[in-house]
């Protein structure tokens, strides 16, 4: 940690002066990273530079872009089939959402089996779940600017998702609108905040790697790190890692951008906004099916709405809610059943949100619904008591396993030691 | 390890793959299949086909639907050279102004213009179609459900209604259509226009010309964007084979201390 | 005892060869991939399809009148034409022989004496000049006057007088039939 490590003097005066050279040193090159990560581990790297591609296309496009609800569909045409590789831009920011969200998904499940969230790394994951609420308003936001039929009922819809609010909802709609209906204001505002809130996600983004650099990784053993044995630096083994994980993402985005450009998208919002028809399926993009499926399949208005933001304030209490000091579902046998009827869960509701509200749809919503606050409420803290881990090994290097060790992870230490 | 991972991965793309295609059908007719030029990872335009399918869109649609996207320096992609351009333009007369007087006037049109639209509205459309509002070309295949299958099967599935069925006034029975009621007369019988190369004039094959034509209408950049996939799939699957490499390379050490 | 250690340690320093040329080889194709990405990110910002469309146009002078001036909008910018009389082309060439802070004869500036071609903007500070219409200031050699600083071109466009340092410019032009110039 000296700052004369480096040989390069303009970089050492610089160090003196600016530790920046250090710091980046310390946190990207030494970082001591277990060293038993799996392929799952990759998806927060890339779900950062998904973070990146989106904004950097989302600049370029914002230049060619005009939000007004008279010229906003027309200026996206423009950039389709005038502007200068204006389709690949624009096929790379949309496509680039689905697949940040699929990225951030499996990151999210990833810390769900492996138990990321649990002590001392609660922070880490609530700065997780803020970064996911965060994308999801940008992306709502996002999908409103090209003006489509989509776009505006899609924003008139969710928008009115506030009315639901009793005494102060109208108000609140109205003022979310700026008139009376989703109409020019509300389009330039929503053009406003998409370009703003990518910003505030890479200030959250931040605070997540500081949390993470705490304590370092967690690993699919779910134990803490016990030496220099178990932990190999950042440099050169994840970087590479991560770049043969973002290599082989990006071929699946450049599948997706370049041959099926629309697959995830919705014809309809290849028709211009028309406030007095609706179209006959409304569907949100796919990220949203099992929040919405959430929302339909509570039959009161602000119950809906109120077990669709539950379904993401759940996650906020989940190191609270599962209190078993084993993190890794690996040694969980009765969790690991429950996590996968959970992930399937999410699966079915998925499904059902792009179904139309009717029938047997319906009944399977509400069960898929009941049991996705029943698996967070009921049966992970019942786990947390009632079940018997398997034995833990004693170490990640050492894959000896130490009897009833089950209060391996219970004892962590900080990464750094305070200087 | 691996298990959970394929189920994962196999769940997340299944799942990302499958429900938008679900949500995306929507409707109570079956379209008829057609093997497109244009479709696949190494599709291109039929360029003979998009220039008979522009020459039936003046000749049988451009009366009450409009192709707002289109401009006619566009139809280089067509095969058109420049000259032939100009004279396509010079036959459509363009309001341009105001000039001098502030008074809007007509001129002949050049490249830079787009076709110019045959209502100046939706209102006027509406008002001319018995309140029905023919939709905007320029985009319809993209704007539809599997849009080229869809614009071949409506264009050639006109039929009497079944017995019992009854079909208002001013509508027509259209098998392809959702609710099988259109407000658009049949518009192509066969040999509704007269082909400058002698190609076929049957409604089928005019109809497969009107859809290669909109589907480059829809999506003009599609033959470029296939290209560069290509070159760009390539680059990336060797990337990642050459960074699993380095990976393995770099890794040595740690998995031999672990054997 | 050396030629041994030699041999011991070749595969290893050939193993090591590889394993960097594979990791540069590597990293040198993920920056590749990265310039190939900017470029379309610095592209855009180039002049657009729709934009070029626009960066040539067809102009029919056969309808402007002996004396009279069209002015086009060309690139953002005016351009004057001017259909000139047969006083306005001979006093271009009369005065072709004097000193001019700008030296240039009349016709290495038209194509053809009856019609000049100019960008109606003052090369010194990029107003536009008067002279156009029919009643406006002309200057004092019968062409244009810029109200801004006072420059006065002659019929010819030529910096006579005032603080412009150079003739007014002649966008690319051509004409396509006796009365068709396509400008651009």
């Amino acid at each position: 940690m000296s700052a004369n490590q480096f040989k390069n003097p303009v970089v050492r005066w610089i160090d003196h002066r600016l530790p920046i050279f250090s710091f980046l040193n310390h946190e990207a090159t030494e970082y001591p990273t277990p060293k038993n990560l799996n392929y799952f581990w990759n998806f927060g790297s890339l779900a950062g530079i998904s973070l990146v591609i989106m904004i950097i296309t989302g600049i370029v496009l914002s230049m060619n872009y005009t939000a007004h609800v008279d010229y906003a569909f027309d200026s996206v045409e423009r950039i389709m089939r005038d502007v200068n590789h204006g389709w690949l831009l624009r096929y790379i920011h949309m496509n680039g959402a689905s697949f940040f969200f699929i990225v951030v998904f499996i990151h999210i499940f990833r810390g769900l089996y492996y138990g990321s969230y649990k002590a001392p790394r609660e922070l880490l994951w609530m700065l997780g779940v803020v970064i996911l609420l965060l994308m999801m308003a940008t992306a709502f936001m996002g999908y409103v600017l090209p003006w489509g039929q989509m776009s505006f009922w899609g924003a008139t819809v969710i928008t009115n998702l506030f009315s639901a609010l009793p005494f102060v909802g109208e108000g609140i709609v109205t003022w979310l609108w700026g008139g009376f209906s989703v109409d020019n204001p509300t389009l330039n505002r929503f053009f406003s905040l998409h370009y703003l809130l990518p910003f505030v996600i890479v200030g959250v983004v931040i605070l997540h790697l500081v949390a993470l650099h705490r304590f370092g990784s967690n690993n699919p053993l779910g134990i803490d790190t016990r030496g220099p044995q178990d932990t190999i630096p950042f440099h050169p083994y994840y970087t590479i890692k991560d770049f043969f994980g973002l290599s082989v993402f990006l071929t699946f985005f450049a599948a997706a951008v370049f041959f099926f450009p629309n697959f995830m998208g919705h014809p309809d919002n290849y028709i211009p906004a028309n406030a007095l028809q609706t179209p006959a399926h409304i569907v949100p993009e796919w990220y949203f099916l099992p929040f919405y499926a959430i929302l339909r399949a509570v039959p009161d208005k602000l119950g809906g709405v109120l077990a669709m933001f539950g379904a993401i304030a759940v996650l906020f209490i989940l190191p609270w809610l599962d209190s078993s000091p084993v993190r890794s579902g690996r040694f969980r046998p009765i969790f690991k059943i429950f996590f996968w009827v959970f992930f399937a869960d999410c699966l079915v509701l998925g499904y059902i949100g792009a179904m139309p509200a009717e029938g047997i749809y319906v009944v399977i919503g509400r069960v898929a619904t009941v049991w996705y606050f029943l698996h967070f409420l009921l049966i992970l803290p019942i786990l947390s008591v009632a079940e018997t881990p398997r034995p833990l090994p004693q170490s990640i290097s050492t894959p000896i396993f130490g009897g009833a060790g089950a209060m391996a992870g219970a004892a962590a230490a900080p990464k750094r030691k305070v200087e | 390890m691996k298990k959970p991972i394929l189920t994962l991965a196999a769940a997340v793309i299944s799942a990302s793959f499958s429900l938008p295609a679900l949500s995306a059908g929507g409707g109570d007719v079956i379209l008829r299949q057609e093997e497109w030029s244009f479709s696949g990872p190494f599709g291109t335009f039929n360029k003979a086909s998009m220039q008979r399918g522009f020459q039936a869109y003046k000749e049988v649609c451009a009366g009450c639907h409009s192709m707002n996207y289109i401009a006619f320096r566009n139809l280089a992609d067509l095969g058109y050279n420049e000259a032939e351009i100009k004279a396509i333009a010079a036959e459509y007369e363009v309001e341009d102004g105001p000039n001098d007087e502030g008074e809007m006037f007509m001129r002949n049109g050049i490249p830079a213009d787009r076709i110019p639209a045959p209502y100046p509205n939706e209102l006027a459309a509406r008002a001319a179609n018995n309140g029905a509002y023919p939709p905007d070309l320029s985009l319809i295949v993209k704007a539809r459900a599997n849009g080229a299958d869809y614009l071949y099967s409506l264009l050639t599935s006109y039929e009497d209604a079944p017995a019992g069925t009854v079909v208002p006034e001013g509508m027509y029975y259209n098998a392809a259509y959702s609710g099988h009621m259109i407000a658009m007369p049949q518009p192509l019988y066969g040999d509704d226009v007269e082909y400058a190369d002698g190609a076929d004039t049957s409604m089928d094959a005019v109809a497969k010309d009107l859809v290669n034509f909109m589907a480059w209408a829809a999506e003009p950049a599609l033959e470029e964007r296939k290209r560069m996939g290509v070159a760009v799939m390539i680059f990336l699957v060797l990337l990642s084979g050459l960074s699993f490499g380095a990976m393995r390379f770099i890794w040595a050490d740690v998995k031999k201390a672990e054997a | 005892m050396a030629a041994l250690k030699t041999k011991k340690a070749a595969p290893a320093a050939d193993q090591k060869s590889r394993r960097d040329f594979i990791v540069v080889a590597t990293y040198s194709m993920g920056a590749v991939g990265a310039g190939a990405f900017a470029w379309p990110l610095i592209d855009q910002m180039n002049p657009a399809a729709d934009t070029l469309a626009l960066a040539s146009i067809e102009v029919d002078v056969s309808k402007i009148a002996e004396g009279q001036s069209i002015t086009l909008k060309w690139r953002g910018k005016p351009v004057f034409i001017r259909h000139r009389t047969k006083t306005e082309i001979d006093e271009a060439l009369r005065d072709d022989a004097l000193n001019m802070r700008d030296p240039q004869v009349d016709s290495d500036r038209v194509q053809k004496p009856e019609y000049l071609v100019v960008l109606g903007v003052c090369t010194h500070l990029g107003c536009v000049p008067l002279g156009q219409k029919v009643g406006e200031v002309r200057g004092e050699y019968d062409g244009w006057f810029c109200p801004c600083h006072g420059s006065h071109y002659d019929s010819s466009g030529r910096i006579r007088k005032g603080p412009a340092p150079t003739n007014l410019e002649i966008p690319p032009y051509a004409f396509l039939s006796d009365e068709v110039i396509k400008i651009g």
